[in-house]
């Protein structure tokens, strides 16, 4: 019963032995915290003072702070890759600084904390760099908003957020951050807020990924009973031990407690990720404004679910049965959304799609992944192309937005022929496509590569149908190209300039890592155990993917270059195939009938119903009966003084008789 | 005075009671209603004289009561008639049955 | 530090605004006694933790007692631990945010806020009490004011739910007190009776007599707490209420239910909890999901946020009848939070009521455009409500399923996802009252002239913002406050044995 002394927040130093790995983590320490504290400052800042005081200043200030992350995290990067992350050949996870947060019981709680390690710092950097891009972006494209201070603290707070969520040490860290990840993204979508398909957007967003993250709740507390510990590196631990073998016995419906507490997770994971069948929030989602697009719903929030199935690795590849679900979802989601792609108008749609698509092949590659050496290859891949699509695909979106900036229109029918009037959005839009359609020498070559030789190696028919997909998406994206910047030779009435320096800086910078960023050997950095993986870069082996991409640029120059009735011609010919990829294969409406009609008409309005009704009716019937006994007995109190005499004279000589006579 | 005998008196003291009873049970007015009271009052003091004197005469206890109850009826008095004045005033009638606004 | 000064001076207060006259003088003498009481509860806490950092491990500090009526053992005896501090805590913030969104209550303002600061007088006296009879002295006087509160400044049907609310809550505390007696009279010194709290837990009250008297006890206090299905009076007292009431009455007043089953019904009754906690389970995962599914059909403010109290205080009760010590301070938890953040939503309401008149969904929109401060309360309660990270909420709700999870039954297990999943439907709510209110068109032309909140308005959000965001950020202050406090009530409840 005793008062436990407050615990001080303290550094853990006590897990490596060595006294130069306590320097080491004494040196991250002091400026680790920074990277993701500073955002939260400018969130802070611009948002309580952002409107009154910053007005024009806010996009520098925040610029600026994160510019400093930025610096730092790459220097982070460095530290870790090349000086100090490596304890004989194997890189090491780092626990920078824990403390605890909420402590429920001995083992159990949550505690805040930094980690270290490839996947990590990897991300550290990808989420600061983009985000830094995004922020410069912003300065052209959202300069005269009403609300230019709110926007930046709120990029702000989802750039905290997103780094809180990559360093986590703990899995209901991971959770906090998740849900924080999730709110920003909702204020972000719904930044116009009076336009009322951004609020119905944030909504759905917001309540899609809420309905997964009851599972990531559940599996988080599943995994807590059984592994004894919500520290990641603990819970990994107990649970690989052998006392710990009840988590894997058989529970519920034959499937053991660990494979329901990995697929509830996964569930959380696919819905931030826009998994089929809960992507549907994704393409709303592009409401907001398309630097948002770029940041969120590209580059960073949307592989929070690839990362926590690649943090949470080691627990998958105990259960085979939640990463053969992994592997379903993943090809499904692939091939699902390539194919929407194909027939959407709407240029961010497209994208969106197509960053679905490209999630899919992330989560397929953990999917199909072992945990061992060579088996180990679709993990990196998967790492890998996370990290190569995050850089093309907000290019594509930062370029999207430049166009969008000068249309001010998002179908493709409004546009055409703008290579002359913005050639560095043109060429670098160019270099994001080839780069997605897997064209050598540029990023997206590389990692999809690795990605298809994993799914060659473990499962031919994934492989085969990755291999379609990824022919659809050169298609689908060269369709969009041909769309927006060939075609008809469209005179624009008003000549814009192609933007502001600071939309065209963070396009040229983001088209020269798409160049060089698949030269990374990647495999020598991120790999399951830390080792270092040799790449085996196979042009036998490339010729087939390379052949679909070009198949796929080819028919789409065939179809869109030049304005023709081909298009037309053949989603005629498609017929009903077509007209399901238009509608999306009806998925929405489908959710659309289970919530409106089934949750609110068949649960809510019950239950609004019983509640006014019968159970509040009740009490009133209490009372009413009640009323009603009061009425019949209140005519006895007639408020006439004799008669109540004669009662009171009555009731005395009634009793007299019954004592004097009755009473013996 | 020892002639008369108890039963006497005690007829005396239950007609003034059964008088006063008639009195309140059949009056609107509360003045008469007043008037009742007093006198059921004061068969109730004939009564404590009489058994005094008649059952203990060693003792005081009954003459004690009624003078109690005599001190009591006169402040009983007072703060009825200020009350049927007000009600006077109010209402401009005496009658119980007037005065019906608190009922129910 | 002196307990009774927690009676004193809201006494000396009300005193005082007896004696003031015309709006102005009143409500100056509420704030400064409301911010005098804060700066007590401030200093007790501080107090209470130099006691504890002192190495004081004894249950109750600061006790102290009077003999109020000798020969029956009522006794006037007071004491706090982390609980109590923590509930007196969030009555100083809501009692002072009170009194601030109430600073232009014109009609009959001198007997508003004394009835106002009355209410805080009974609460805390109501969570310093350490003689039953006592507490139940200050619960009643937390009952009562309410109904003149919100017959005299309420609106819509008011004297219906004045009535309402008095009568189920007099109803519940008619409950309560069979249950006290029970308990008085099976205790023994001497051959005569204690009321005494730290008498009864020391006695063995016989379990057959617990039987009886826990569900009185329970059901009595569950009323306040908005038991399912005596819940029916929240809905409409609050929507009647005014802002100030609905206020102390979803921050307090419900609070004295959950405080009452902790601290009477279950500390004094563990055998009887233990018996009975299935029954409390299945009543509160009905008031949380079906509490969380009746608010997404309503359309008045006021009646969403009421509704979703009862979903809310579903959890407070989940967390006592799962009864492990995870649970049960999530349960205290979630009392303090509930309190701060529907404080705060019912604030953010009236201040929207004041300015458009309106409280339907349907006829507000995009204010967000013209109240921006107001706007910014609102949706911060709302994301406090659907238990945001870095709110209270999100603290709360994570301990009591932490909690209810450590127990291994399939019962338990199935009762905590019913729970979990109130957190998707709550999502829903919250945000269709967010999207069409604050976002969206602005559905009233006349609105857009209207003027954001004043300084007494800001003052007060951000008192309980405060007190939102201190907890959502640094729990652990809160846990460690009323850990000694819960692990004492484990203690009892783990020595009881049910037999069979």
């Amino acid at each position: 019963m005793g008062y436990r002394r407050r615990k001080q927040p303290q550094i853990v130093l006590t897990i490596y032995i060595k006294r130069e790995d306590r320097t080491k983590k004494m040196s991250y320490s002091s400026y680790i915290p920074l990277i993701p504290l500073l955002p939260l400052a400018g969130f802070v800042v611009l948002g309580i003072f952002g409107r009154k005081y910053f007005k024009r200043s806010s996009g520098i200030i925040g610029t600026f702070l994160l510019l400093v992350s930025t610096v730092l995290a790459l220097y982070t990067a460095y530290q870790y890759f090349f000086v100090d992350g490596k304890v004989d050949g194997v890189y090491q996870p780092i626990t920078a600084i824990k403390y605890t947060w909420l402590s429920f019981s001995k083992n159990v709680s949550i505690d805040m904390g930094i980690v270290l390690d490839p996947i990590s710092v990897m991300m550290l950097v990808v989420v600061t760099f983009v985000s830094l891009m995004v922020h410069i972006f912003s300065l052209g494209y959202m300069k005269g908003e009403e609300r230019f201070g709110t926007y930046y603290a709120f990029l702000g707070l989802f750039t905290f957020s997103m780094l809180g969520l990559v360093i986590s040490t703990n899995l209901f860290q991971i959770y906090i951050f998740w849900e924080l990840v999730g709110v920003s993204s909702y204020l972000l979508i719904g930044y116009y807020y009076d336009k009322p398909s951004a609020v119905a957007a944030s909504k759905k967003a917001f309540i899609v990924t809420r309905f997964a993250d009851l599972g990531f709740l559940i599996g988080i507390l599943i995994l807590a009973f059984y592994g004894k510990s919500l520290d990641i590196k603990t819970l990994i631990e107990n649970i690989n031990s052998s006392e710990f073998n009840t988590i894997t016995a058989a529970s519920l419906l034959g499937i053991s407690a660990l494979t329901w507490g990995l697929t509830l997770v996964f569930i959380g994971g696919a819905g931030k990720s826009a998994m089929f069948p809960l992507h549907i929030w994704l393409p709303d989602a592009m409401e907001g404004p398309t630097p948002v697009s770029a940041l969120i719903h590209a580059a960073t929030m949307v592989v929070a679910g690839v990362y926590l199935v690649a943090r949470l690795f080691p627990l998958f590849t105990l259960s085979p049965a939640a990463l053969s679900i992994i592997t379903f979802v993943g090809l499904v989601s692939a091939l699902l959304a390539a194919i929407i792609a194909c027939t959407q108008t709407d240029i961010k749609r497209v994208l969106a799609y197509s960053t679905m698509s490209q999630i899919g092949y992330m989560m397929f590659a953990l999917g199909i992944s072992g945990y061992d050496g060579e088996g180990g290859l679709g993990y990196t891949a998967s790492m890998f192309h996370l990290f190569t699509h995050a850089f093309f695909k907000s290019l594509l979106f930062l370029g999207a937005g430049a166009v969008i900036h000068m249309i001010h229109s998002n179908e493709m029918k409004d546009m055409g022929g703008l290579r002359k009037y913005m050639p560095i959005t043109h060429i670098t839009f160019l270099v994001a496509c080839l780069a997605i359609a897997g064209i050598p020498p540029f990023a997206g070559f590389f990692s999809k590569e690795e990605i298809l030789l994993a799914a060659y190696h473990s499962n031919k028919l994934v492989y085969a149908v990755a291999l379609f997909t990824s022919g659809l998406t050169a298609f689908y994206m060269f369709r969009l190209y041909f769309s927006i910047f060939w075609r008809k030779n469209k005179q624009l009435h008003d000549h814009h300039q192609e933007g502001t320096v600071s939309m065209k800086l963070p396009l040229i910078i983001l088209a020269i890592c798409t160049v060089v960023a698949g030269l990374i050997p990647f495999g020598k950095y991120v790999s399951t155990r830390g080792l270092p993986l040799e790449s085996h870069f196979d042009p036998v082996f490339s010729l087939a993917p390379v052949a679909f991409g070009i198949a796929g640029i080819l028919l789409a120059m065939w179809m869109y270059k030049n304005e023709t009735a081909r298009p037309e011609r053949i989603s005629v010919g498609l017929g009903g195939i077509y007209k399901a990829a238009y509608r999306k294969f009806y998925i929405d409406e489908i959710y659309m009938f289970i919530t409106k009609k089934i949750i609110f008409n068949l649960v809510g309005r019950p239950a609004a119903w019983i509640d006014r009704n019968v159970v509040d009716g009740t009490m009133n019937g209490i009372a009413w009966t009640t009323g009603k006994i009061s009425a019949m007995i209140k005519g006895v109190q007639s408020g006439k003084v004799q008669s109540y005499t004669l009662y009171f004279f009555g009731g005395i000589i009634a009793l007299a008789i019954i004592f004097l006579y009755l009473w013996k | 005075m020892s002639d008369i005998p108890i039963s006497h008196i005690l007829f005396v003291s239950t007609a003034l009671f059964f008088i006063g009873m008639y009195g309140l049970f059949t009056r609107r007015n509360l003045i008469t209603m007043l008037m009742s009271i007093e006198l059921i009052l004061n068969s109730v003091n004939i009564n404590f004289v009489v058994f005094n004197k008649y059952l203990y005469p060693e003792k005081l206890d009954g003459i004690f009561f009624t003078i109690f109850i005599i001190t009591i009826a006169a402040a009983e008095a007072a703060i009825a008639i200020a009350i049927i004045i007000n009600l006077y005033r109010s209402h401009r009638s005496i009658d119980v049955e007037d005065a019906s606004e608190m009922k129910y | 530090m002196n307990l009774s000064l927690l009676i004193i001076l809201p006494l000396i207060t009300a005193a005082g605004i007896l004696l003031a006259k015309g709006l102005k003088q009143v409500r100056v003498i509420a704030f400064i006694g409301a911010s005098l009481q804060l700066l007590l509860c401030l200093a007790l806490l501080y107090f209470y933790h130099q006691e504890r950092v002192k190495g004081n491990t004894t249950n109750f500090l600061f006790e102290d007692g009077y003999v109020w009526y000798r020969s029956l053992g009522f006794n006037y005896h007071v004491g706090v631990d982390g609980i109590s501090v923590a509930m007196i805590l969030l009555t100083a913030f809501v009692v002072i945010a009170a009194v601030l969104v109430s600073w232009k209550m014109e009609k009959m303002s001198k007997e508003f806020f004394f009835l106002l600061i009355f209410l805080s007088l009974g609460a805390y006296g109501f969570f310093i009490s350490l003689d039953l009879f006592t507490l139940f002295f200050f619960l009643e006087i937390a009952v009562i004011p309410k109904f003149l509160l919100i017959g005299i400044w309420g609106s819509g049907k008011k004297e219906y739910s004045a009535m309402k609310l008095a009568l189920m809550l007099m109803g519940g505390s008619s409950l309560v007190f069979v249950g006290l007696a029970g308990l008085y009279f099976n205790t023994n010194i001497n051959g005569a009776h204690s009321f005494d709290i730290l008498y009864v837990t020391q006695m063995q009250i016989p379990v057959h007599v617990q039987k009886i008297f826990f569900p009185f006890a329970f059901v009595g206090f569950g009323i306040f707490t908005a038991l399912f299905p005596f819940h029916t009076w929240v809905p409409d007292g609050h929507s009647s209420a005014p802002t100030a009431a609905s206020m102390f009455l979803a921050g307090i007043s419900m609070k004295l239910g959950g405080y009452g089953c902790l601290r009477v019904a279950t500390w004094l009754m563990p055998e009887a909890a233990k018996e009975y906690s299935t029954i409390i389970i299945v009543l509160a995962c009905i008031a949380i999901l079906y509490g969380a599914f009746a608010t997404m059909m309503q359309t008045d403010l006021k009646y969403i946020n009421a509704y979703s109290s009862v979903s809310h205080c579903g959890f407070i009760l989940l967390g006592i009848g799962m009864l492990t010590k995870t649970a049960i301070n999530g349960a205290v938890i979630q009392m303090v939070s509930h309190g701060l953040m529907t404080a705060l939503f019912f604030a953010a309401i009236g201040m929207i009521y004041d300015r458009t008149h309106s409280r339907k969904v349907a006829q507000l929109g995009g204010l967000m455009k013209m109240l921006p401060f107001i706007s910014t309360v609102f949706v911060i309660a709302g994301l406090c409500s659907l238990g945001l990270p870095g709110f209270s909420g999100f603290v709360a709700e994570m301990t009591v399923f932490m909690g209810s999870w450590e127990k291994g039954d399939m019962f338990y297990r199935v009762a905590t996802i019913i729970a979990c999943a109130s957190i998707v439907v709550t999502a829903v709510y919250i945000l269709r009252a967010v999207g069409s209110v604050i976002m969206g068109p602005v559905k009233n032309d006349e609105h857009l002239k209207l003027g954001d909140a004043g300084w007494n308005e800001k003052l007060a959000a951000a008192l309980l913002i405060i007190g939102i965001i201190a907890i959502g950020l640094v729990p652990f202050w809160l846990t460690e406050l009323i850990d000694p406090g819960t692990e004492t009530i484990m203690n009892s409840i783990d020595k009881a044995v049910i037999v069979k």
